[in-house]
């Protein structure tokens, strides 16, 4: 399939439009690459074309990056040996890329035909670096577009020449923002930030591109690191003020990535080392690092988890076949901090909000709560005063059950008590019409227990939010027992709505995300009773790529949170509890008034602004520290295991169906480990067989909760990887 | 196997090493070939007496690249068959070169060297050579580069180590420092700095500052705890390496640090026969050498390990030592050595130290074998350990024994 086309007019312009088939962006595909790299030896060879305009055929964007199948190609070009594939295919890729840098330049640089690229709109990671290589980059005025490189976001970094390009374009310090945070910018600040030559109307994007060609001289068309005497800007690494800027690089990058995160390393070298030899070089450098990310089981983890099948799951991947259910009215019930925070998310998208509270006051903080959020989009220049009373306009606050009328889905966030709840779900019901979905936002009750109250269980469902709701990127949606298709497809269309990402469990203590995210606070817990250094329990977490640290967490979420959970699973499992270890350490903190982070008093310090001071210096008092420290490595498995060994005993019990989910939700949940792509995909790194070492020995020193599930001894011994065994029914999903 | 004995130590006085700083219009050629031409004068090393100069030197970059040691022996009065070696262990590249004068001498290699090294920090600034450890990415991250200053700070964070007990061991040095000079006893070793018409520009430490106390020192903000704590953010990556630390505490800063300077310094160093032949009368014997490698994130700990490592080699306990000259890069430094040890402050850096004197990097360790055994010889004490830490994680260490 044809996916670029030339045509050339009378003054000699040729017009380069991409168009890949069936898709609403642009994306680089093996092909594509070939299809661009003849009609440039065309446009090169001849006389009659005097210079090239390079542009979409899409509305509003030039390209969204790459098919990820280039990369998959380039390992399999030579056989056994992937990393030979990818190298050359790296370099394949730079020359095309370089053709249309040189655009038949000679070594006086002169000749060469003008290659102006024509932006249309967003123009993301391949869909940037081609631009780069072309002589000029016209973007047009359209302010929802998106330019930049965000390969770094999925655990690579932009490799077809966009790292040696904007290194050298605009020195290292300024271009670290858009290389090693993939930060991306409208066409106003591109063009501000130099990542665009000029910004013009859309309407006359291709004349002024051809007046560019028209007009371009010979030095136009040369690059600065293709002139003599070329100085990176703001000094190469050994030049005075480069030293300072490639030493505090590193260890910013050391520091923020906790050295979990091999592209980051790489792209730093690879900007490093090449700043120091000629530019061609520097690309063999850049492909050389490029390729040792992609050999990197965390890079191809990363992919996997958070652009391909986060992306899967947001379409749909496992939606129940039903006719669209779109969200046109949404009730809400109880307008705490979780219904307010979804009245916000809800109404932000479009969708009529009721928000429902006993007392009219309540009901009107709730809605506060989203012209507060909206307040500070305005101050962020984010967000219109219009956007605002279009969104404060959607949402109705209150204490009226009749108001729900219309309403086809309602989720109450009420407090976490059964009748309550029970309370609420037969009020909304007696008010809604019979086909209306209700949801509730628990995060601890089984939705068979609460179903119960429901004249209609077929049709109820937990949406489990996380808090704060604007801010998390996660729904885990719970079938109970009895909820049926439909329920599932309206939850799912729901978060599709709010631009969230879904996964879909089955009813059991806990779910998925806060069954495996409990024994993670409560193994950081018992570490401080055992006298393990408190600071060594934190670091050890952010060292292995978790974002808080387990105490750090419990404060967050507050150690009556942590008191009430482990009381009520005590009371539920009786005898069989495993947690009293740390349950006694939350008594203790609980008893001394240390409630967590909103009483300026729990496993930290507070000051009288609520920032955190340090651990808290009483602990010692309370558990002394051991003379004797665990090695690094013990705590950091202790932490990561506790985690991994309840996602696989989640999908063990059912209550994980697609191991997809089990990653992609542990990451955009509680911030699994994203370096690793997800509990699943870590134990497929480093293997079942060593996790099943790594957790004999664990058992044998810390108890039983560490022993290996059944379904991990059993891939163990038969060698099997999780995406290996289950990967191809996700596929299939 | 040979006895490698010191015959003569000497060094020149410390000028303040910035552009007022009194020697900053020497080259360091020139104070290298003074350094030179004042020990073949005081011991009659004519014609082709030494094997080589062994000459340390840590930034080797400008006038102190190229060879500096082979420009030096050329600028100087000294016989040009004499080669010259340039060498570069940071700091302890006076040592180094002592050390490496030794080991040839006892090996057989030659009867005798001339040792030391040179730092001009005024004129060819610290850390304008690069390094790859700071700079390359690879590198950096992989073994958790810090900063010394940092470094310093995580020794002190490390071993609990008082922002008071850093400023009292500052004070110290700079009591004890001009005590040694008000009563002559660097007389032997310092040479003055003359010109080319043999006019004066400097016969003292000129770093000093004798009139420090606790609260002037208390005064004084932490050096590092701006780029460790917030640009770039290097305690980061230091508890990266020590993570059962909650934080860093940044003790050092100007006033217990080692004092950035120009200085130069060199030893004599040969066999017995050498000696006999010139008629010279040794002065100690080099008993032992040692160098270590150790973790580059805290750095500057070597001084125990290399001690550690020399006491094991020579079959020697620390006991043995009667006097210690540990190098005073950071406050800190010196205090862990003493704490690891249980050495007193009494036989340990007694006429102050770099701290007071400053720290002309390449030849700091000549400079300290030479305050050791002038020190040992008034003292009258007989065994002598000076000891280094260095930069990137290495330590070095000498001991000498009266003869």
């Amino acid at each position: 399939m044809t996916q670029f086309t030339m045509s050339t007019d009378a003054d000699g312009v040729a017009t380069i439009v991409w168009d890949t088939p069936e898709k609403s962006m642009n994306v680089m595909s093996s092909d594509g690459f070939v299809e661009l790299d003849g009609l440039i030896d065309e446009a090169l060879a001849n006389d009659e074309i005097k210079g090239v305009i390079l542009t979409s055929g899409k509305e509003g964007s030039f390209a969204g990056g790459m098919d990820l199948n280039v990369i998959a190609q380039m390992k399999e070009a030579a056989g056994d040996n992937p990393a030979r594939g990818l190298m050359d295919g790296l370099m394949a890729t730079h020359a095309i890329l370089r053709k249309i840098e040189r655009a038949g330049m000679d070594d006086k640089n002169k000749g060469g035909k003008p290659i102006v690229a024509a932006l249309p709109g967003t123009a993301l990671g391949i869909g940037y670096e081609i631009p780069l290589a072309c002589h000029r980059i016209i973007a047009a005025d359209n302010p929802k577009a998106k330019i930049g490189l965000p390969e770094i976001m999925v655990g690579i970094f932009p490799g077809m020449g966009g790292t040696t390009r904007l290194v050298r374009k605009m020195g290292a310090m300024a271009a670290s923002p858009f290389l090693l945070e993939g930060k991306l910018s409208d066409p106003k600040k591109a063009k501000a930030a130099g990542l665009v030559d000029d910004i013009v109307p859309a309407d006359e994007l291709l004349e002024k591109a051809k007046e560019w060609v028209l007009s371009a001289t010979d030095a136009d068309l040369v690059k600065p690191w293709d002139a003599k005497g070329y100085k990176m800007p703001g000094g190469a690494p050994y030049h005075p003020a480069g030293f300072q800027t490639f030493v505090g690089a590193s260890a910013m990058v050391n520091g923020k990535t906790k050295g979990v995160y091999p592209a980051a390393k790489a792209l730093l070298s690879a900007a490093y080392e090449g700043a120091l030899v000629p530019f061609d070089t520097a690309l063999k450098i850049e492909a050389r690092w490029f390729t040792n990310v992609l050999m990197h089981p965390s890079s191809s983890a990363m992919i996997r988890s958070l652009f391909i099948n986060k992306e899967a799951l947001e379409k749909g991947a496992n939606r129940p076949a039903a006719e669209d259910q779109k969200v046109a009215r949404l009730g809400v019930l109880g307008a705490g901090m979780m219904g307010a925070g979804i009245a916000y998310v809800a109404a932000n998208a479009g969708i009529e909000v009721v928000l429902i509270d006993r007392d009219r006051a309540a009901a009107e903080t709730g809605k506060a709560y989203s012209e507060g959020l909206l307040d500070k989009g305005i101050s962020r220049r984010k967000v219109t005063e219009e956007k605002k009373a279009e969104v404060l306009a959607r949402i109705a606050a209150t204490t009226d059950y009749a108001a729900l009328e219309g309403a086809d889905l309602i989720v109450e966030a009420v407090f976490e008590d059964p009748g309550v709840k029970a309370e609420v779900t037969k009020a909304a019901e007696a008010a809604t019409r019979p086909d209306c979905i209700f949801a509730t936002n628990t995060s601890t009750l089984p939705i068979t227990d609460l179903a119960k109250a429901s004249e209609r269980p077929e049709e109820f469902i937990g949406i489990h939010f996380f808090s704060p709701v604007d801010k998390m990127l996660l729904v885990e949606i719970i079938r109970g027992k009895a909820t049926g298709d439909r329920a599932v497809a309206k939850a799912l269309d729901f978060v599709r709505q709010i631009r969230k990402t879904p996964i879909v469990v089955n009813d059991a203590r806990f779910f998925y995300a806060n069954r495996c995210i409990l024994p993670y606070g409560n193994e950081g817990i018992r570490m401080v009773a055992e006298g393990v250094a408190p600071a060594l329990i934190e670091n050890a977490a952010k060292l292995v790529g978790m974002p808080l640290g387990p105490l750090q967490l419990i404060d967050e979420t507050s150690i009556d949170l942590a008191q009430k959970i482990a009381r009520a699973t005590k009371a539920a499992m009786g005898a069989d509890y495993p947690d009293d270890a740390a349950k006694d350490v939350v008594e203790k903190l609980a008893a001394e008034g240390r409630m967590g982070r909103k009483a300026k008093a729990g496993f930290y310090d507070y000051d009288d602004a609520g920032k955190r001071t340090g651990l808290a210096g009483v602990l010692g008092g309370w558990y002394p520290v051991a003379a004797t420290q665990p090695e690094l490595s013990e705590v950091q498995h202790r932490l990561l295991f506790a985690q991994v060994l309840e996602a696989v005993r989640a999908l063990e019990d059912g209550v994980l169906t697609d191991i997809r989910e089990g990653d992609v939700g542990a990451i955009l949940g509680w911030g699994f480990a994203p370096w690793s792509g997800g509990p699943f995909s870590w134990l497929d790194i480093i293997g079942a067989a060593r996790a099943v070492e790594l957790t004999e020995a664990l058992a044998a020193t810390h108890g039983p909760r560490f022993e290996a599930p059944k379904l991990l001894r059993e891939m163990a011994t038969a060698g099997e990887t999780f995406y290996g065994r289950f990967g191809a029914r996700a596929e299939a999903a | 196997m040979n006895d490698a004995y010191i015959y003569d130590a000497i060094r020149s006085p410390r000028g303040k090493g910035k552009t007022d700083g009194s020697l900053h219009e020497v080259t360091s050629v020139r104070l290298s070939a003074q350094m030179l031409n004042t020990l073949k004068a005081r011991n009659s090393l004519d014609g082709h007496a030494v094997e080589d100069v062994i000459w340390g030197n840590a930034t080797q970059v400008g006038e102190q690249g190229g060879c500096l040691a082979r420009s030096a022996v050329l600028a100087s009065d000294l016989d040009e068959r004499i080669p010259g070696l340039s060498i570069n262990r940071f700091c302890a590249s006076g040592m180094e070169a002592v050390n490496l004068a030794a080991n040839q001498v006892r090996g057989g290699a030659g009867e005798a060297y001339i040792a030391g090294g040179v730092e001009c920090m005024s004129r060819v600034p610290m850390g304008s050579d690069g390094a790859a450890i700071a700079v390359d990415p690879s590198l950096a991250m992989e073994s958790y580069f810090v900063p010394q200053g940092i470094s310093a700070d995580i020794i002190a964070t490390e071993y609990g180590i008082t922002r008071d007990d850093a400023d009292a061991f500052a004070v110290e040095s700079q009591r004890r420092a001009k005590t040694a000079w008000d009563e002559g006893r660097f007389a032997r070793s310092v040479v003055e700095v003359r010109d080319r018409n043999g006019l004066p520009i400097l016969d003292h430490d000129e770093f000093m500052r004798p009139g420090t106390d606790m609260q002037s020192l208390g005064a004084l903000k932490p050096s590092f705890q701006q780029m460790g704590e917030v640009m770039p953010g290097f305690d980061a990556v230091a508890l990266m390496k020590y993570p059962h630390l909650e934080r860093i505490t940044h003790i050092h800063h100007a006033g217990n640090s080692s004092g950035i300077v120009d200085g130069a310094a060199a030893v004599l160093v040969g066999s017995k026969a050498f000696g006999e032949a010139h008629g010279l009368a040794p002065r100690a014997r080099i008993r032992a050498t040692a160098k270590i490698g150790t973790d580059p994130t805290i750095m500057l700990t070597g001084p125990v390990p290399a001690t550690e490592k020399i006491l094991a080699d020579s079959g020697m306990e620390i006991a043995d030592i009667d006097l210690f000259e540990v190098n005073e890069a950071f406050s800190s430094v010196v205090l862990r050595f003493m704490q690891a040890f249980d050495v007193d402050h009494g036989v340990l850096n007694v006429n102050g130290g770099a701290i007071a004197m400053g720290h002309p990097l390449g030849a700091s360790g000549a400079i300290i074998i030479g305050t050791l055994l002038d020190e040992m010889e008034r003292a009258d004490k007989d065994v002598g350990l000076a000891t280094l830490c260095v930069a990137s994680g290495m330590g070095a260490a000498t001991i000498i024994e009266r003869v």
